[in-house]
């Protein structure tokens, strides 16, 4: 089984208030060009051959923002690279009300198994707030449409601690997105990012962020009206009806290779975790010189593996196992952190059961605090190795 | 060489901001001290942080050839001086080395308060004044108006002031005909036993202590066995030299020469500023007349943040102890904050370039305590004892009384800003003492003030009250009875000693008040709650609360940008490691100044 594919597509018809991925304002023109040098950055990876990974991953930007025939291009380019059917999982993340069924066709001939929706927030006041170009009703018509073309995979990711939200208003928007009983749903809660609109105005105190006891409320709420829904907590901010977990998303928290095709995209292979130019105009004058597109390079060492391994694998509800640890890098976690899962256990962050570490729910409040305590002090890597 | 009577030594006198510096530079233009290409702007403010915050605050001393109407050749020792009244200290050493000096007052502002404080200095040493009116150039200049000025405010006859434009290079000749026939020639006698005062030092890892030196009877040369008067060492002369501004070595420094030497002297406290420099063979009876040291005013903490860092703090501010005497130190020990030192300052600005020149020179990451003066503690059992730290103040039931500082505090200002003026005096406890009028626009006004009130946010409300109009400058003027009471910080339950401060009872409940939520919003949220109280004695004044973190975790998905996760990570982790542990609690260096900082509308 090859390395998992993640596509970005950095185009949008609207920029959201919160976003800070790469992306760019739709122009057809610079999208047919852009998919030409996607196909092209395809080709100095992959070559001539096809190689066949578990999952691949269509996200942006938005993907949808594409017309018919650039949506078409985009997957016959995948499908010369890809032996899409041995693909387990195809995601392609998609914004309600942007699409008609000529784009649900494509999908589905092409191979795509699997929509995950930005739904975000379901209530039109909140939407326009955050500058999402869809109403409540075109959530409801987009899954009813996919749901007609059998596409039933379907995932939905939310924003809580939105500004101005009270615990009883994500409430409404949870019992509504929980009445569509989808097999996947996904929820973060808002983060100010640098070079967004709710930055600038965070900055000049017109932002008006739930304080930290609601967003605290709102995530206890959250993981108990999921599991009460029969759907999982799988991951810090994923919940799924068994079987329906984004194998995708595991290959980051599994801490494994995958390949990054697009601007500004995310990838880690031969050991190298890397990031592609942005924006679109760079990359494309890359690929224009027959050079990959890429913006920076980290070789990933030994001990920052150890700690990733860590940090990313306890996300997961079923945490880190110390076969898999010793298998991978020779060395049991429990050696290596002893100190550290002592303390983590007795401040009731941690369980450990038979040789398998994870988080307690008030570890998972706590994430950030547990994953910087397996940041290795130099010192104490240095002797670990020594023994 | 030039002969004793075409030597002239002198200094400039101006306030921040009214042309010293340019005037300094013209003039080593003129005398060719350097050429076009070595001219950098404002040659004599060497340090980094002079030229950015455009102040003087260590002094230079320069040698120039001039050659006069007269036809003679002069030697003229340019020794300059700071301008800010924390200096004080240094410009009373650099005017004993002088004969006279520039008075340079800005044509368009007048004189301004720290002006009038060194020139006071100036005549008190008897030297020789030449005013100079400055910046004529300027639309807003007034010069009728200044020579007034200086005829009323300092009493010196202003008629034969200097015009001058030291931007435009106005001025600049007629400037050095008068240093030669207005100052007199140094006094001293070459045959008499050597006496040379040293008036700045710096210490070289190579050369050991480089003296400042001016020679005031008989001469040294290289070779020669010195001895230093206060403290009898003796050394040999290795090296004498004047500076052009280059280093120039020399075989011998005569009466009135200013330059520098050096004498392998590894100890920096065997060359004490201020002491007198004989010769061991033939040593005169008595050192000249030293310095009046001054003493700190201001004392605040200084702690290493990484503890590892002591011994490098305290090399550190044994080298910058070297060439400013008037910097004191010494150990002290914080539950809060581990090993540090108790610091004492001439004043605010003094400690704060301290505290910059330890972080930029050195390299060292400081935290520190709120600055504090120095109180008279007498007790009840008759003894009276001096607290400089806070924390130190003995309880309430053994004091029979408490003594602050006070000064008499000189603020100029023009006339639309005297009632501003006036409330923020008040406010500060000041007493009302005298108000002239200087001149139909602007005002001199004098108050008693606590000098405690003048270290809290004094100079920053006046700046904001007279839109930066008015001159400030104080000196001590002794020590009175207050109502004062100390006020302790409880974090947790726990005292937490660096934090604790001296406060007037009147308003120790409005501050600890003010205070406690202050710190409320510095300190993060901890895994518990953190009750903040402020009391006095055993009992709390003020309370709040630190409410508990309740979550912590990035839930966003980075579309598999997993080096930002670990950045942010790595950010929290090397944040937790800049904070100071305090019992359980995990403080940020900011909040320990924090007690110093008052909000618009406190």
């Amino acid at each position: 089984m090859d390395r998992s594919v993640y596509i970005h597509i950095p185009f949008c018809h609207e920029i959201c208030h919160y976003c800070d991925f790469a992306k760019i304002y739709y122009n057809r023109e610079l999208a047919d060009a852009y998919l030409e040098n996607l196909r092209k950055e395809m080709g100095l990876y992959i070559g001539n051959q096809t190689i066949s990974p578990r999952t691949v991953y269509l996200g942006g930007g938005t993907p949808t923002s594409l017309n018919e025939n650039q949506l078409e291009f985009l997957l016959k380019t995948i499908n010369e690279f890809i032996n899409v059917e041995q693909v387990e999982e195809f995601t392609i993340e998609a914004n309600p009300g942007e699409f008609e069924e000529g784009h649900v066709k494509i999908m589905k001939d092409f191979g795509i198994n699997r929509v995950s929706l930005g739904v975000q927030v379901l209530d039109d006041e909140f939407l326009k707030l955050l500058n999402r170009n869809h109403t409540v009703g075109d959530v409801q018509k987009t899954v009813e449409m996919l749901q007609h073309y059998d596409l039933n995979n379907i995932s939905m990711d939310f924003i809580y601690a939105l500004p101005d939200q009270s615990i009883d208003h994500f409430k409404k928007t949870l019992d509504m997105a929980l009445a569509f009983d989808l097999p996947h749903y996904s929820a973060y809660a808002l983060q100010i990012e640098p070079r967004t609109v709710f930055h600038m105005r965070h900055q000049q105190g017109k932002l008006n962020k739930p304080p930290e006891e609601d967003e605290a409320e709102m995530l206890l709420m959250l993981m108990e009206m999921m599991e009460g829904a029969g759907k999982r907590h799988y991951e810090i901010s994923n919940y799924a009806v068994k079987g329906f977990e984004s194998q995708h998303n595991l290959t980051y928290w599994n801490n494994e290779e995958y390949y990054a095709f697009g601007a500004g995209a995310h990838g880690y292979l031969n050991q190298e975790r890397y990031v592609n130019l942005r924006p679109v105009n760079h990359y494309n004058e890359a690929l224009e010189k027959d050079q990959k597109p890429i913006l920076h390079r980290d070789v990933i060492t030994l001990k920052e593996k150890l700690e990733e391994e860590m940090f990313l694998g306890l996300r997961r509800a079923s945490g880190v196992t110390d076969h898999e640890f010793i298998h991978k890098y020779g060395v049991s976690l429990f050696q290596l952190y002893e100190k550290e899962i002592q303390d983590l256990q007795h401040k009731g962050w941690l369980e450990r059961e038979d040789d398998r570490v994870y988080l307690t729910k008030n570890g998972l409040m706590f994430g950030n605090d547990v994953f910087a305590s397996f940041l290795l002090d130099e010192d104490t890597y240095k002797k670990s190795l020594n023994n | 060489m030039a002969e004793q009577q075409n030597v002239r030594n002198f200094s400039i006198i101006a306030h921040i901001d009214h042309g010293k510096s340019t005037l300094a530079d013209r003039i080593l233009e003129k005398t060719k001290a350097l050429t076009e290409r070595e001219m950098k702007e404002q040659f004599l403010d060497a340090m980094d942080l002079e030229r950015e915050r455009g102040i003087t605050i260590k002094l230079n001393a320069v040698q120039l050839k001039y050659e006069a109407n007269d036809g003679e050749d002069y030697l003229f020792h340019l020794i300059d001086t700071p301008g800010h009244v924390d200096f004080t200290y240094e410009v009373s050493r650099s005017l004993a080395a002088c004969e006279g000096a520039l008075l340079v007052v800005d044509a368009a502002q007048g004189i301004e308060a720290q002006t009038l404080a060194n020139v006071y200095l100036a005549l008190d040493n008897d030297l020789e004044i030449i005013p100079v009116i400055n910046k004529i150039d300027l639309p807003s200049a007034d010069v009728d108006r200044v020579k007034q000025e200086i005829e009323d405010v300092i009493g010196i006859d202003a008629d034969d002031a200097i015009l001058a434009s030291a931007k435009d290079g106005v001025g600049i000749d007629e400037i050095l005909e008068r240093i030669v026939t207005d100052i007199p020639a140094p006094t001293g006698d070459p045959k008499e036993p050597t006496k040379a005062l040293i008036f700045d030092s710096l210490y070289d890892p190579y050369r050991g202590v480089i003296a400042y030196i001016c020679v005031k009877e008989g001469s040294i040369k290289v070779g020669d066995e010195i001895k230093m008067m206060q403290t009898g060492k003796t050394f040999e002369v290795s090296e004498l030299g004047v500076f052009t501004p280059k280093p120039i070595s020399k075989d011998e420094l005569r009466v009135g020469d200013v330059g520098f030497l050096t004498a392998s002297i590894k100890n920096v406290g065997d060359s004490r500023v201020g002491d007198t420099i004989t010769l061991a063979n033939n040593p005169a009876d008595e050192p000249l007349p030293g310095y009046k040291r001054l003493n700190p005013m201001v004392y605040c903490g200084l702690f290493p943040v990484d503890a590892d860092n002591y011994n490098d703090l305290r090399e550190a501010l044994e080298r910058l102890e070297l060439n400013d005497s008037s910097l004191q130190y010494e150990p002290e020990t914080s539950q809060a904050l581990g090993f540090g030192f108790r610091c004492g300052f001439l004043g605010l600005l003094h400690m704060e370039i301290i505290q910059e020149r330890i972080e930029r020179e050195f390299n060292i990451d400081l935290i520190t305590t709120a600055p504090s003066v120095i109180y008279e503690v007498e007790l009840t059992d008759g003894e009276t004892i001096n607290i400089e730290n806070p924390s130190l103040m003995p309880e309430s039931k053994n004091i029979k009384e408490v003594r602050e500082p006070f000064v008499k505090a000189t603020v100029m200002v023009p006339n639309d800003f005297v009632g501003p003026v006036m409330e923020i005096c008040q406010k500060k406890r000041g007493q009302y003492i005298d108000m002239q009028y200087l001149d139909e626009n602007r005002v001199n006004i004098v108050y008693e003030i606590p000098l405690s009130e003048i270290v809290y946010d004094f100079f920053d409300q006046l700046k904001s009250q007279t839109k930066g109009y008015a001159s400030f400058d104080y000196e001590l003027s002794g020590y009175k009875p207050s109502n004062l009471v100390k006020m302790d910080i409880l974090l947790n339950g726990e005292t937490v000693d660096a934090l604790s401060f001296i406060v007037h009872r009147d308003f120790a409940y409005h501050r600890g008040k003010h205070i406690a939520e202050k710190l409320k919003k510095i300190i993060p949220r901890q895994q518990f709650e953190v009750p903040v109280q402020a009391a006095i004695g055993n009992k709390v004044v003020a309370r709040t609360t630190i409410k508990a973190m309740r979550k912590n975790v990035l839930s966003k998905c980075y579309g598999g940008d997993i080096s930002r996760k670990r950045k942010l990570l790595e950010k929290q982790k090397e944040g937790k490691k800049r904070m100071k542990m305090v019992g359980k609690v995990e403080i940020p260096q900011e909040a320990f100044m924090s007690v110093l900082e008052m909000d618009e509308d406190s």
